[in-house]
């Protein structure tokens, strides 16, 4: 306790048994629905039918024949048949699609909080109207870009890209919806950074780019963490951006497309569908627990002190 | 039913295909019999995009299907499907992104593709396919504005009900012939405290559709196809004493508490659900499509005249409407004019394709060139003979011609209240008419 | 399996290319243009630090959303101009009304029940001193994919008619203190809230992901120094803690006012915006992809850019309250 103390002296906001109570009671709340999906794909599709849950909790009756089904069942409905270019595709998609808006976010975030001109206001408030458009709005329109280009008046202002059904028809896409909200969270952070930390290094001689290199983006690893968890999150389990702009098949489609082929033609098979919608779960959860120790401590205030 | 003098020829026409079949499916683990292509051009190295909705495991079975064509023509036809397909199909058609070729499930989808300007009319080898395998009424819903543009490809056959053989035996109950049959069946399971009907229309955000099948059903029963006809175009508006009163009459038979148990529920019981009582007596009948074996089949029912759940066709109510059938189908339209992509469409509009495709599982064609003994399905079998036989009075799904404003919007919304929230047929029918749209 | 590791390789070539260019391209830029001196150096940093995302919004979303506004004025197929009559359409059609109200009830509920809880979690986590388990589970939902989520409500959310077993586990809770089971989704307007309860248990874990980075940040010796003071509990929150995240607090809040005005896919697996549940963007999914009215939905867009404006006013206001204060 004395440690903790030191460490973490004075946030004595609630009592820590009050705390451990209320945090631990949400937990519980919050898990009890995944639960039920947990210990439903260990069931057999008739108990499932007939029985809640977690009567299989009181009188235990598992079986692990829904993976076996789902895994290595074989035939087009199984993820054994194939699912490893799937997963190749989600990789590749999502790698870039993370890694290119936070960084043009982070930029763009850091100029409209440090490099003033007239208008940034504007320009931020805007942003922030942006994330309202709702991104199937800009499905037709990017796509006829993609395919024809941008001309007025006979002149081409954006030549034909040619990247519809290809990885860069997807990254780039995710990366302009991306924009709005990463900019509005970034700004949030880096507006933050105490002034005097900012204005001393200005004054040592450093331009816009040191300063960005060498003290905004270091002390913004835990936003930009947190950000990329999220936007992990979003890519990973999106599917609409990339039926669109690609297509459902082996060559491009993320795992997602595969997984909803689980679903099927007619179905509606539970027994399949829990352990599928596990399976799924499984790749992003463990990017968030090897992530999450970059955020989950306080690394902003300590470098600021 | 079938001993017309089409129906010798078909058995004759049976009989030699089936030698053929044999010998296909014989020399096939040799090497491709290519005779049946000797018409079509090789043209290796080519690649034709299909997309469509139908997903797995149809899609596979699709793909088998057209295999020897692959192998002895070279082309490579990739197909994708997807269960967003109807809102991915326009954000690609007007983003310039289009598949070579798509299968429309709905006609009004087809108008829609058609104002795009993007649809390419087929070329002379399906047209001639269509005119001698298809009916005039299946060949007019690929026809768009006088234009014909469309081929038909596979259909399936709505007017049928699910029951269990197994639980009918048991409880000693025969199947109807007669809608008056039918419903003093449905009073003796209540009277023995079973629930007659199954239902469910619960189905994302399509929720609703299986109540306007119910209402398709009894209208063209009622009043036969030129009143049928007249209800899609809205000549015949749905607050018609005439549509008013099948309305009524499927509330006396899908809202009637004696029957289907708790009317709300049904509401929110998804389709795929609502069946699945069936083989345990849960509840012992369910009008839908012939495509519903599927999903029983999935949940490890035997599909047979004698197993766990099969189906009989749903009787007629009046006798001047002949053999009422109510029907489905998808159709193959093409947006590139490429030789490749043509030679695809004329195999797809060919009995060679559809024949190939029904021995397999599965699928329903009501192309005239496929003999009813290739079905391997036997209720597939039963929906062709319906969709072939010439008594027919044919109704193409109504919801899938009215403009979707109405059949994908308006129809599935008020019907869906009406089940689930008791909304009146006067409140129900005065909101589907005003969302007709003007032009 | 040699095919596919030959283009599995490909694939993920693509992927280093991309990431190399894009970083060599970045780090060159910043190379060269570190060097600019004198009065052009700021304008330079606007156009390299602004100009890509500046570029990727006007071309993703500016021109999409000045489309959409004319689309709203022109027949379902964006041929014909229709002047106002989608809007007539909007403010007439009593299906609408219930939708306008559905989002209202949305965005007032929704978003301070998920930044409260977030917030509370937050500031009670930074107590604990095993924090990395609660968290990680309170943030699970964000992590399960939308096919997933609406799995695990029906096991909640779940009604069975005519004497089947109830299997929901709402059902049961109700049963188990003598109610009677419902069926959830008929009932006006527990429905909605019901369906709301879905979209708090999934954005909760964004909420207190973003807050609790803010609290620790709060420098310690400042809340050192209040402790000292005698602040504690509730006062030392409403004092010290809460005013140094209130600009989080805001950012969070309105992220998810946003969030709940686009939402669609919860109200759309659920009821299918039956039984008066739904929501502007799931009536505008609706018009656009399955009744293929682009001019209707486009309306409806608009309405959503509207709606958005108080909030907008909103953080425009703290923003320029913020400023006085530095």
């Amino acid at each position: 306790m004395s440690a903790l103390q030191t460490q973490n002296p004075g946030r004595k906001i609630f009592s820590s048994r009050l705390a451990t109570i209320v945090v631990w009671t949400l937990t519980v709340l919050w898990t009890i629905p995944t639960l039920g999906l947990f210990v439903s794909s260990f069931r057999s599709g008739k108990d499932i039918y007939e029985t809640g849950w977690w009567t299989a909790l009181i009188k235990p009756d598992f079986t692990l024949a829904n993976y076996q089904k789902v895994l290595f069942g074989g035939g087009a409905e199984s993820l054994g048949d194939g699912i490893l270019p799937y997963f190749v595709n989600s990789i590749v998609i999502t790698l870039p699609a993370v890694i290119f808006p936070i960084t043009i976010a982070t930029m763009a975030a850091y100029c409209l909080a440090w490099v003033k001109f007239r208008g940034s206001d504007f320009l931020f408030f805007t942003i922030f109207a942006l994330q309202i458009v709702p991104l199937q709005m800009s499905l037709v329109p990017l796509l006829q870009l993609f395919t024809g280009g941008a001309h007025f008046q006979g002149i081409t202002l954006i030549p034909k890209l040619g990247i519809a059904g290809e990885f860069a028809g997807i990254w780039l896409p995710h990366t302009m919806f991306a924009l709005p909200l990463a900019i509005y969270l970034m700004h949030n952070f880096i507006a933050s950074i105490p002034r005097d930390l900012m204005e001393a290094a200005f004054v040592d001689g450093a331009n816009h780019f040191k300063v960005f290199r060498q003290i905004v983006v270091p002390l913004s690893i835990p936003a930009i963490a947190a950000l990329a968890i999220f936007q992990f999150l979003w890519v990973w389990n999106d599917l609409l951006v990339a039926l669109t702009f690609a297509s459902s098949t082996e060559e491009i489609a993320p795992i997602n497309a595969k997984l909803a082929s689980l679903v099927g033609q007619y179905g509606s098979s539970w027994e399949s569908l829990t352990a599928g919608a596990f399976i799924t779960i499984l790749i992003p959860l463990i990017v968030f627990f090897s992530l999450q120790r970059y955020f989950v401590r306080g690394l902003l205030a300590g470098s600021v002190k | 039913m079938f001993k017309s003098k089409k129906g010798a020829l078909a058995i004759g026409a049976v009989a030699v295909s089936l030698v053929a079949t044999m010998l296909t499916t014989v020399s096939a683990s040799a090497a491709v019999n290519c005779d049946p292509y000797s018409g079509y051009k090789k043209m290796k190295g080519k690649t034709v995009t299909v997309f469509t909705s139908i997903l797995e495991p149809e899609l596979t079975t699709m793909k088998t299907a057209m295999k020897d064509f692959v192998a002895c023509t070279g082309i490579k036809v990739k197909i994708e499907g997807s269960n967003q397909f109807e809102a991915l199909l326009p954000v690609r058609v007007k983003g310039g992104n289009a598949p070579d070729l798509a299968f429309l499930p709905q006609p009004g989808l087809l108008v829609k593709m058609v104002a795009t300007g993007k649809v390419v009319a087929p070329p002379a080898g399906t047209v001639a396919n269509v005119n001698k395998y298809w009916s005039k009424s299946w060949k007019d819903l690929g026809t768009v504005k006088g234009k014909f543009y469309a081929a038909p490809l596979g259909s399936n056959m709505k007017s049928l009900v699910w029951y269990s053989p197994k639980q009918f035996k048991a409880a000693g109950y025969t199947v109807p012939k007669t809608w008056d049959e039918m419903t003093t069946l449905a009073d003796k399971m209540a009277a023995d405290g079973k629930i007659a009907f199954c239902g469910g229309l619960g189905s994302g955000g399509a929720t609703g559709w299986p109540a306007t099948d119910w209402v398709e059903q009894i209208v063209l029963r009622e009043y036969g196809a030129k009143v049928y006809n007249d209800w899609v175009s809205h000549k015949v508006k749905f607050s018609d004493p005439k549509i008013k009163a099948a309305m009524q009459k499927v509330a006396g038979w899908m809202q009637n508490p004696k029957w289907v148990g708790n009317v709300k529920g049904i509401a929110t019981t998804t389709f795929q659900d609502a069946g699945k009582g069936i083989p345990t007596g849960k509840c012992m009948m369910l009008q839908q499509a012939s495509f519903y074996g599927n999903i029983l089949g999935a949940e490890g029912a035997t599909i047979s005249s004698t197993g766990d759940a099969f189906a009989f066709y749903l009787p007629a109510t009046n006798s001047k409407v002949s053999v009422p059938v109510v029907g489905g189908g998808e159709f193959t339209t093409a947006f590139a004019k490429r030789p490749e992509v043509q030679q695809v469409q004329n195999y797809l509009s060919s009995a060679t394709f559809a024949t190939s495709r029904v021995q397999l599982d599965h699928w329903v064609s009501a192309n005239s060139g496929v003999p009813l003994a290739a079905y391997k399905d036997p209720i597939d079998r039963l929906a062709a003979e319906y969709l072939s036989n010439s008594k027919s009075t044919f109704g193409f799904d109504a919801s899938d011609l009215m403009p979707a404003a109405v059949g994908a919007g308006a129809e599935w919304k008020e019907f869906t209240a009406w089940f689930g929230e008791g909304k009146s047929i006067d409140d129900v029918t005065k909101a589907i008419d005003a969302a007709w749209p003007a032009s | 399996m040699g095919a596919f590791l030959t283009d599995s390789l490909g694939k993920l070539s693509q992927v280093l290319v991309a990431i190399a260019i894009f970083s060599i391209v970045l780090l060159a830029i910043f190379g060269i243009a570190g060097r600019a001196k004198g009065k052009y150096q700021n304008k330079i940093a606007q156009i390299i630090f602004f100009g890509p995302a500046a570029f990727l919004l006007l071309v993703g979303l500016v021109v999409p959303a000045i489309q959409t506004i004319i689309f709203s004025f022109k027949d379902p197929d964006s041929v014909n101009f229709v002047g106002f009559a989608n809007y007539k359409w909007m403010l007439i059609d009593p299906n609408i009304k219930t939708v306008m109200l559905n989002t209202i009830l949305w965005i007032l509920v929704v978003p301070l029940i998920t930044t409260g809880i977030g917030l509370l979690l937050a500031v009670m986590l930074d107590r604990l001193k095993r924090e990395s388990i609660p968290k990680s589970l309170i943030f699970m939902p964000m992590a399960i994919s939308f096919v997933g989520a609406s799995i695990i409500w029906k096991f909640v959310y779940d009604y069975a008619k005519d004497g089947y077993p109830q299997t929901g586990l709402l059902s049961n809770i109700v049963s188990l203190f003598g109610g009677t089971p419902q069926n959830w989704m008929l009932v006006k307007p527990l429905n909605t809230f019901l369906l709301m309860i879905i979209f708090i248990w999934v954005q909760t874990g964004f909420a207190m992901v973003i807050l609790s980075a803010a609290i620790k940040a709060v420098p310690s010796d400042i809340v050192e120094a209040s402790a000292l003071d005698g602040a504690s509990g509730w006062k030392l929150f409403k004092n010290i803690t809460f005013p140094m995240v209130r600009g989080t607090f805001i950012v969070v809040l309105a992220t998810m006012v946003v969030g709940a005005l686009k939402l669609f896919d919860i109200v759309r697996t659920m009821t299918g915006g039956n039984f008066g549940t739904n929501v502007l963007a799931n009536e505008m999914y609706s018009q656009v992809f399955v009744q293929f009215d682009q001019g209707k939905g486009s309306a409806l867009a608009v309405a959503l850019f509207i709606s958005v404006s108080p909030i907008l006013i909103y953080n425009i206001i703290h923003l320029r309250r913020e400023r006085a204060q530095r």
